[in-house]
């Protein structure tokens, strides 16, 4: 009798459990639930409380991204990236951005690369701090977004001081980024490194031993090789499976292979060693903010005399050429010669991947951003089945989807 | 460091490269490296053939991407672009594939499971038919949506709006109706393109 239940596979095991004449159970999970991060709709097929399907219905959130951009010139185009992946909004613009330097070949001055690896690494810290904390909401845990968003908003208040806004950046342009940091700021940011090292074991002693955490997370939603490779993870998915793949070590740019950082991997790509991945990434972020900030040269931030880049203003107003230059770059944009490129880097959720054509105009002819949301939420049906109803929240938490990205 | 890893990979790109030809022959119609990034033009009727030998033999395992590009002008109408990676060699690879309007290729949704919403994104927004693939519904548009957005004679506007009706208590779809009339500039240089007018004196001369 044994052999025979062995030589049955796990579907067939689990139709002979059944009883006759019983129905498998439909529900209806979102779009409006505070697990599903947004506007998920999930249609989930259960068995008791075994979940034996599920059908993610996605798209609530769509504006039609990369068809406005190819209506846009590509300085207005910049801004569309924010909106992508709200929660790191400057690691997006970075994408576009160095699509458009691939291809013009636009050389970043230093100080504007390593400002933008201190911006990233803070959208880093931003989206990191949201995810951990709420996937600890997710399954029951109050507390933890309470202390989380603390920091997330003082990071909320350098983006504010260097840009001017809170979230909708705006701030990094082809060529580099639109203005120099104001004075104080930099001194500011390394004061905040330190206490912050403070605030992420606290959050730590919240939620890594705690019990109940521990129950719902470990052992969860677990990642294999085939997985990754079937699914196109990567980022955390990747890296929480004991695969130290980053971009920023392996693909590097800006100024990366420059710094001195770990990249931190976990042993059983479970839910629990995502979460603890993404506490080692924070601390590792914050390195990255402390080596940026003392290696930081003087100088400009924007190429110049660079058809791509604005006049300063002093120059405004004394030349003609740099005012016409001015109008030209803000209503007529500049042009990008045709061809096509891929560029990438590592947002916080994965890779986030810009494949730019353009046909030489001053709008791009087709941009198609490759979200590593869309990638991850669509291995859901093959993560969350024979799981519990219970661990489909904590699987989706631990999955880092914002439907701004995986919608576009 | 930055060059030396960029370096590598193009040593490796170049090896495939040289091996892709005599592998294929007319299957693959135009092979290229630009930019640093290899990038391979394939027969849509052999796509299979060419990515599963990049997947098991060149070890591309990593599938990242499945678009279209529409180029309404061709007789072909429609680029599927697959985008591979290798995780252990650390390099890219691009595929393209031709296919006309109304046409299908070939879904790998069999060699990739992540294949599956892409292909049904490139779909939804091109019209591109995938063959073989399981489930090929729409994705990202609303639920009875008719068209394909990303097709450039889809106007940006789009055919209908949605709003909430108060008295109807329900959501209501009509026609889109524009305030201001679409304004699409043409910013491009005076001397290149036109101007309006510019239609008239040629008309005119044609006249003479």
């Amino acid at each position: 009798m044994s052999s025979e239940i062995i030589d049955k596979t796990f579907d067939e095991a689990i139709d002979a459990a059944k009883e006759p004449g019983k129905r498998n159970f439909n529900i209806n999970f979102g779009p409006q639930h505070p697990a599903a991060h947004g506007v998920l709709r999930l249609v989930l097929e259960l068995d008791g409380e075994v979940v034996e399907r599920v059908d993610p219905h996605i798209g609530l959130l769509h504006r039609g991204t990369e068809k406005l951009l190819e209506y846009k010139t590509y300085l207005q185009g910049t801004p569309y990236f924010d909106r992508l992946d709200y929660v790191a909004p400057m690691n997006q613009e970075h994408a576009f951005c160095l699509a458009i330097e691939k291809l013009t070949g636009i050389e970043v001055p230093r100080r504007a690369q390593f400002i933008r690896v201190l911006y990233s690494e803070i959208g880093r810290i931003l989206n990191h701090l949201l995810n951990v904390t709420t996937q600890a909401m997710d399954v029951g845990a109050l507390t933890p977004p309470l202390w989380g968003f603390e920091p997330r908003e003082q990071l909320m208040i350098f983006y504010e001081r260097a840009c001017g806004a809170r979230m909708h950046a705006n701030y990094f342009r082809p060529g580099g980024v639109h203005q120099d940091l104001p004075e104080q700021l930099l001194q500011d940011i390394y004061d905040w490194c330190d206490p912050f090292l403070v605030a992420c074991d606290e959050i730590e002693t919240l939620i890594t031993d705690n019990r109940i955490f521990k129950q719902r997370n470990v052992d969860i939603g677990v990642v294999d090789t085939q997985t990754i490779l079937d699914w196109g993870f990567t980022g955390v998915m990747v890296r929480g499976s004991g695969i130290p793949w980053d971009l920023r070590k392996s693909q590097p740019y800006e100024v990366y292979d420059e710094l001195d950082f770990e990249i931190p991997v976990g042993k059983n790509g479970d839910c629990y060693d995502r979460y603890l991945c993404r506490m080692d990434e924070m601390r590792e972020s914050v390195k990255i903010m402390k080596q940026c900030i003392e290696k930081m040269p003087q100088g400009p931030v924007l190429p110049e005399n660079s058809k791509f880049a604005p006049p300063r203003r002093a120059e405004m107003k004394q030349s003609m050429e740099a005012l016409i230059h001015h109008f030209k770059l803000y209503t007529e944009g500049f042009k990008v010669p045709a061809g096509e490129v891929y560029t990438a880097v590592e947002a916080p959720k994965g890779e986030f991947g810009v494949y730019l054509v353009a046909d030489g105009t001053n709008r791009p002819y087709k941009v198609k951003i490759r979200a590593p949301g869309f990638a991850h939420l669509q291995a859901l049906e093959h993560l969350g089945r024979y799981h519990l109803l219970a661990d489909i929240s904590a699987l989706i938490g631990s999955l880092d989807i914002v439907f701004g990205e995986v919608d576009r | 460091m930055k060059q030396q890893v960029i370096n590598a990979q193009l040593e490796k790109l170049n090896a495939i490269l040289g091996r892709m030809p005599e592998k294929f022959g007319n299957a693959v119609t135009h092979i290229e490296i630009r930019n640093d990034e290899l990038s391979i033009l394939a027969q849509a009727s052999k796509i299979i053939d060419v990515l599963s030998y990049l997947q098991k033999i060149e070890g591309f395992s990593t599938l990242i991407d499945i678009t279209a590009v529409d180029f309404p002008e061709s007789p072909e109408r429609f680029a599927v672009v697959y985008h591979l990676l290798s995780m252990n060699n650390n390099i890219r690879v691009r595929v393209k594939a031709f296919v006309p309007d109304g046409g299908s290729i070939a879904s790998v949704v069999s060699m990739w499971p992540g294949a599956n919403w892409f292909e049904r994104e490139a779909f939804d927004m091109y019209g591109v038919l995938f063959e073989g693939h399981p489930d090929l519904r729409r994705i990202l548009t609303d639920y009875g949506f008719e068209g394909h957005p990303l097709r450039k004679d889809f106007p940006l506007t789009g055919y209908q709006e949605v709003r909430y009706d108060e008295e109807q208590k329900r959501i209501v779809y009509e026609p889109v109706k524009l305030v201001q009339e679409f304004r699409n500039f043409d910013f491009l240089s005076p001397w290149e393109g036109m101007l309006p007018g510019d239609e008239k004196a040629k008309t005119s001369e044609g006249a003479k």
